[in-house]
């Protein structure tokens, strides 16, 4: 809230976020470089991903603090996406399954 | 609060959504514009993303592997990945330089909110530049729109149309975050009262280390 003197939040809030940021990203690329594979590997790069953006939304863009009906309106559209994802995922499959048909693989 | 309600219940999402005007009350006009331009940028970069999936699952040729792709060799040895890791470190950093200076210029304190600013465009402008070194590297070893040596032809166009859409929008963030600096620096908004635009810069600079954070996952690490 806060709105009469805009956003005010200790420095140190953002040092520790920061850190914390570092340490996510240190964590994912270590997955890569350690040649993690499967599903642990998948599991590892989408929770770390959801950590990261969740935590710059959050705190860096000050969407902890803003008024419910805002951040609904910016958080659900995004969901329609994943609609999006689902189609495009049983299409891809479908491409895959009929380029092998015919291209003889 | 106009409507003396906890702005965080049910009662006052249905009481902002049903008022006449002013859907987000006590949210500035320019704040709610930018959440909602980068709310379109999100499905501009999540339909990249999305067709970057469709092509990458229904291609019969094999996907280069992004480790050995952008690996770089230093002191004889080669480390996945690395130059894209320093590019995250860069972009993190750049967001929590940024995140303080919306908080010094809330405090007034114009020169180090301009000067944290510029650091951040500092830290944008070595991002480009970084990416640059890369393009170039892979343009060097053949990588093109239509095609690779290393397989697949879709991850030269997946890999020029995300990281160029992003390099781009970091430029573009580059020169806005100058600009407003510029203005801190110039006194404008000491006189209009008013820190609101340092916040809104910043909403857009954290946006594209958000981008970046996706981009990392599913283009370099999945």
């Amino acid at each position: 809230m806060a709105h009469a003197e805009g956003q005010q939040h200790p420095i140190s809030l953002y040092l520790k976020i920061w850190g914390l940021l570092f340490i996510l990203s240190t964590l994912s690329y270590l997955v890569d470089y350690f040649h993690f594979t499967g599903y642990f590997r998948w599991t590892m790069i989408i929770v770390l991903m959801l950590l990261k953006a969740g935590l710059i939304v959050s705190i860096f863009m000050h969407m902890a603090w803003e008024r419910l009906a805002m951040i609904y309106a910016i958080l659900v559209p995004p969901l329609c996406l994943l609609v999006l994802v689902g189609l495009m995922f049983a299409e891809a499959n479908y491409v895959f399954f009929t380029r092998g048909l015919f291209l003889g693989q | 609060m106009s409507t003396g309600q906890n702005p965080s219940t049910w009662q006052a999402v249905v009481q902002d959504w049903s008022s006449d005007r002013d859907a987000f009350k006590g949210v500035p006009w320019g704040k709610a514009m930018m959440w909602i331009f980068l709310l379109s940028d999100t499905f501009i970069f999540t339909c990249f993303l999305i067709g970057y999936m469709s092509v990458r699952m229904s291609t019969t040729a094999t996907w280069p592997n992004p480790s050995e792709v952008f690996a770089l060799t230093i002191g004889g040895r080669s480390i996945p990945l690395i130059l894209i890791a320093i590019m995250t470190f860069v972009l993190i950093t750049s967001s929590g330089t940024m995140a303080m200076a919306v908080n010094y210029g809330y405090r007034r304190d114009r020169v180090r909110c301009a000067l944290l600013m510029l650091t951040t465009a500092a830290l944008g402008a070595t991002f480009v530049g970084m990416q640059a070194f890369e393009w170039s590297k892979l343009i060097g070893e053949g990588v093109r729109p239509w095609g690779n040596p290393m397989g697949a032809a879709q991850f030269g166009a997946s890999f020029f149309m995300i990281t160029g859409f992003h390099g781009m929008h970091v430029s573009v963030g580059v020169i806005y975050l100058c600009t407003v600096a510029f203005k801190v620096l110039r006194g404008d908004y000491e006189k209009r009262g008013n820190y609101q635009i340092v916040e809104i810069a910043g909403l857009y600079w954290h946006f594209v280390d958000l981008v970046w954070v996706f981009i990392f996952a599913f283009f370099y690490l999945w």
